[in-house]
């Protein structure tokens, strides 16, 4: 168990006017689960595309020991034929095909006369049971939650036959009960001697399962922890990833908390395409000014719809219930309507909901309220140049210029973009989605400090998470959404993720909700 | 940004230093050094790759066929029936840009403009034996037209943003209809309208000479128009500069809009020069102007102004546009809406011109519509393109049709060759985006678009969150 699968020594990968990597020495022993841990952009993808071919050999420098041989992989091709496999954060799935059609997907299994289905069915229901997916295998991908397509993905790599599982960021999009599954079948799959690299941000989970971690920073590798030596902690994780200790993961914050000033009532709506199913079922908060409160839920609990049916109406059938601003009613029944009346929405997948990919900083900053960058009845280029600058300065924004196109920045630089966004039509309530899904631990700490001067300047503040630590180290107040309904309301310091989790599934309820219909229809969820 | 907003953001300065700060202490100078060259050239050029490919495409076109093309197509006359005779075309990829860029496609412009044009020459034909025109005055002909555009467009519109069938299905299925409507109409009045002489000025008329062409042989008209945008152009450098230096602290480098300046100050000078040295008589063609004052209102649209940018945002991403407030479906139904207008100020040009609407009218013009504005730098996948470049891209159309005609290439040749030249056009385009090498010009224009592979997730991923 203790020689290595493969050895990358002295790895150096420059693009044109930067060093990815330099000089990277990475081991991996047979059959252990080997985590590496880096800020984005320190080298951590660009390290495993040498690995599997991606970058061809030839374009770095430095040698790749395989099982004992030197390798030089040309193409993904080869390297899976020795058995490499990377699974990627975005899942390389075909929507309309069946299970058993992706997992055979470029290695499909011929019989005398083209592709022998039976057998191909056959196999994939092993494997599916392997992995643990409770699927039929003629069942489309599309009609899988995303936890469940991840597990296609491993049974994927399963079928070509992987020694060496690459996993990159296997549980950013998956809530915590799949995240739980997928260690757990890691851990199995480990037992029976399958060696995994996983690329993670979410260092409790590292923490759990790793045997042992490398650090990336900058293109250098930092250090390689061995978890069972005892020693290790998400601290010292953290300092090595950062370059310097972080006191703590959120920045202090003394809350300065006033009046209610946002209210919904009995808030109600139907789902968009399936008439029946309420996605809110009269669901009540408030905000108080100053106050960061926290939506927590598993993955389609409705936070989100709940949320966007808010904002304008953006999502489903709006079937009752009221919104009061400062004790008045208010209609919302726009986007514009909702902005009007000072409510923003950052949105959750922010390269699919929040931002549009072509448009350079300044433009997507503006893009939420033209009207304020009109000059003379027409759109002023210095205008939209300004707010563009004063975003990218008030929120560091990282780019030489303003008129950089959004898609090229980094993931915390593209979340800052899109707060900055939706920051420009000066919000009094200000509903944050996911808000450091994917993004470094340096760039949460920034967008964390935002969050907290917002409050302190007297703005409301949602926070919609899939990570519990998070909503209990930055919010105020929580409430626990459930199959559409709120099951609970908690406050700062009294509550911890074991009971934030009851309330989540509706094990529980708390406080004044204990009368709000909890779902008799449970498994109509997704 | 207001006060109200400063003290929350000015209090969220930066908290974590710069993550690849010791990268940056090793790479900053040559990072600085690129940043800086990259940005004096699109100072320079203003646009993008593509635009200025086309631009160079455009000159060396000219170039060649003024050397091969038996006496060359830079004389005045050539010049004039350039422009005379694809007008319609250039007028149309200033609408179907704008289609093209919400993520649509209009197949039906030929066939509405046959439609147009046909019903304009039957409203402002005399009534005779064959023909049962209406004998509308010369202007209620026109206004007729150009209703009937906006009438079929509002239709189209209405199918694609309220009803949600694809842009290209409803307008192949327009592509028909109103064609089949346009020759029957014809048909019923023996397939020929003549179209009065008067309306001639509208489609084939020239800027009207001041004085006498034998003491100075300049049209007057035409050089005041040259006047006109000489003097635009300087006044815009002056603008251009004035503002850089109040939101950067310095203007551009001298010589950059010195040299920039003069380009185009020459480049008009030449032009007019070459449109108004003609025979007597003549000088810049009337739908020449009809062109350039569409081409200033609707640059105007898709820059400065809220609905303009909002067809961009559809085209780029449309949950993104969704979430931020756009009216999705009013900006498809009035992209659509003003293609067919303007096929129908198309129409009435073309038949201006040609005296006569035939049954052959309007036959494979979105052909050279769509393909000129995808040679000015659209992209198929929506979000992209620009009403200049589209004008540059339907030049490239034509100098190429005019210089294979004079060379005596046949139409069929002409065909090979005009679709040779769309496939290279967006070959050279995805080639520089996608693969990311290092071509000469997509490296110096450095984050002009994203890489593929963002693209493609956002397709993926397009699927509403439930």
């Amino acid at each position: 168990m203790t020689h290595p699968i493969l050895e990358m020594r002295s790895i150096t990968k420059t693009f044109p006017g930067v060093i990815a990597l330099e000089d990277v020495n990475f081991t991996v022993k047979q059959g252990e689960i080997h985590a590496i841990c880096g800020e984005n952009g320190a080298g951590k993808s660009t390290l495993m595309k040498v690995l599997s071919g991606v970058h061809p050999h030839g374009s770095y420098t430095g040698e790749i020991i395989y099982r004992g041989e030197p390798v030089s992989f040309n193409t993904i091709r080869q390297s899976e034929e020795a058995g490499i496999v990377i699974i990627h954060q975005e899942l390389a799935l075909i929507p309309e095909l069946s299970v058993a059609e992706n997992i055979f997907l470029g290695n499909e299994q011929k019989g005398a006369f083209g592709i022998d289905w039976t057998a191909a069915h056959e196999k994939a229901r092993e494997l599916t049971r392997m992995v643990g997916l409770d699927a039929d295998t003629r069942t489309p991908i599309k009609n899988l939650g995303v936890g469940q397509q991840q597990l296609v993905e491993i049974a994927r790599a399963l079928a070509k036959n992987v020694e060496l599982l690459i996993l990159d960021e296997p549980t950013a999009a998956l809530n915590e009960d799949d995240s739980a599954l997928l260690l757990d079948l890691l851990r199995d799959l480990r037992a029976k001697g399958l060696t995994c690299v996983i690329i993670s941000h979410k260092l409790n989970e590292i923490m759990a399962i790793s045997d042992q971690i490398t650090v990336i920073r900058d293109g250098l590798c930092i250090e390689t922890m061995n978890v069972n030596a005892g020693d290790v902690s998400e601290d010292r994780i953290i300092a090595a990833m950062v370059g310097r200790s972080l006191d703590s993961r959120f920045p202090p914050h003394t809350p300065n908390i006033g009046e209610v000033f946002f209210e919904v009532e009995g808030w109600t709506v139907e789902h968009p395409e399936i008439p029946g199913r309420l996605v809110a079922k009269g669901s009540s908060f408030n905000v108080r000014r100053g106050e960061i409160v926290g939506f927590a839920g598993i993955m389609g609990a409705g936070r989100t719809e709940l949320a966007r049916s808010i904002f304008g109406r953006t999502y489903g059938r709006y079937l009752g219930g009221t919104i009061y601003i400062d004790g008045e009613e208010v209609k919302l029944p726009s986007v514009p309507a909702a902005i009007k009346h000072k409510i923003s929405y950052v949105p959750e997948d922010r390269k699919v909901y929040g931002l549009n990919l072509l448009d350079d900083i300044q433009t997507t900053v503006v893009s939420a309220d033209w009207k304020k960058v009109k000059e003379h009845g027409a759109l002023s280029n210095s205008a939209i140049h300004e707010a563009g600058e004063a975003a990218r300065s008030a929120l560091g924004i990282k780019a030489h210029s303003v008129s950089v196109n959004v898609a090229t920045l980094s993931g915390g630089n593209q979340q800052k973009t899109l707060l900055g966004k939706w920051l420009f039509p000066e919000p009094e309530l200000l509903i944050v989605d996911e808000p450091t899904r994917g993004i470094d631990v340096g760039a949460k700490y920034e967008i964390y400090g935002l969050i907290n001067e917002l409050a302190d300047a007297g703005k409301g503040v949602v926070v919609i998470s899939s990570e519990l630590p998070e909503l209990i180290g930055l919010c105020d107040r929580i409430y626990t959404i459930c199959e559409g309904a709120v099951t609970g309301v908690v406050a700062r310091g009294e509550t911890d993720q074991e009971q934030l989790m009851r309330l989540m599934t509706g094990v529980e309820t708390h406080g004044a909700f204990t009368q709000t219909t909890i779902s008799t229809e449970s498994n109509e969820g997704r | 940004m207001s006060e109200q907003m400063e003290p929350v953001l000015a209090a969220a300065e930066p908290v974590a230093e710069p993550s690849n700060s010791r990268l940056r202490a090793v790479f900053g100078p040559v990072g600085r050094f690129c940043g800086a060259r990259s940005r004096e050239l699109k100072e320079t050029t203003s646009g993008g790759a593509r635009k200025f490919g086309m631009v160079f495409a455009l000159l060396a076109l000219i170039i060649f066929f003024q050397w091969r093309a038996p006496g060359g197509v830079l004389t005045s006359s050539n010049a004039q029936t350039m422009i005379l005779g694809n007008s319609f075309i250039l007028v149309m990829t200033m609408g179907m840009v704008m289609v093209i860029i919400a993520g649509h496609i209009d197949l039906s412009v030929g066939s509405v403009a046959a439609t147009v044009g046909t019903l304009v020459a039957l409203a402002t034909h005399e009534s005779t034996a064959v023909i049962s025109g209406w004998g509308w005055p010369r202007w209620a002909g026109v206004l007729l037209g150009l209703a009937i555009g906006l009438s079929i467009g509002a239709l189209q519109g209405f199918l694609v943003a309220y009803v949600g069938i694809p842009g290209f299905i409803t307008t192949l299925a327009g592509m028909m209809i109103w064609r089949g409507v346009g020759m029957w109409i014809l048909a019923a009045n023996g397939s020929n309208i003549p179209v009065p002489y008067e309306m001639r000025f509208l489609g084939g008329g020239h800027l009207p000479d001041i004085w006498s062409r034998s003491v100075f042989n300049l049209n007057g008209t035409t050089l005041i128009l040259g006047v006109l945008g000489i003097t635009l152009v300087v006044l815009g450098e002056f603008r251009k500069r004035a503002t850089a230096k109040r939101l950067e602290g310095k203007a551009p480098l001298l010589w950059i809009s010195a040299t920039r300046t003069g380009i185009f100050v020459a480049v008009i000078g030449y032009l007019t020069w070459l449109f108004g040295s003609g025979r007597a008589g003549t000088g810049f063609p009337v739908p020449g102007v009809i062109i350039l004052v569409l081409a200033a209102i609707y640059w105007f649209i898709t820059t400065k102004t809220i609905n303009g940018r909002n067809v961009y945002a559809v085209g780029g991403n449309k949950h993104a546009a969704a979430l931020s407030g756009v009216n999705i479906k009013r900006t498809n139904f009035l992209v659509m809406m003003n293609m067919s207008l303007l096929a129908s100020v198309a129409a009435i040009i073309f038949v201006s011109r040609s005296w006569r609407t035939g049954l052959a009218d309007g036959t494979g013009w979105e052909l050279d519509v769509i393909a000129s504005v995808f040679i000015g730098g659209a992209a198929v996948s929506g979000g992209v393109g620009t009403v200049i470049g589209s004008l540059i891209g339907g030049m490239v159309m034509v100098v190429l049709n005019n210089g294979l005609i004079l060379m005596g290439v046949g139409t069929a040749q002409t065909n090979i060759i005009k679709g040779v030249v769309l496939i290279a056009a967006v070959a050279f385009d995805v080639y520089n985006k996608v693969q990311g090498r290092p071509s000469l010009i997509g490296k110096m224009i450095d984050g002009l678009r994203p890489k593929k592979g963002d693209e493609a997730t956002l397709l993926d991923k397009a699927a509403p969150v439930a």
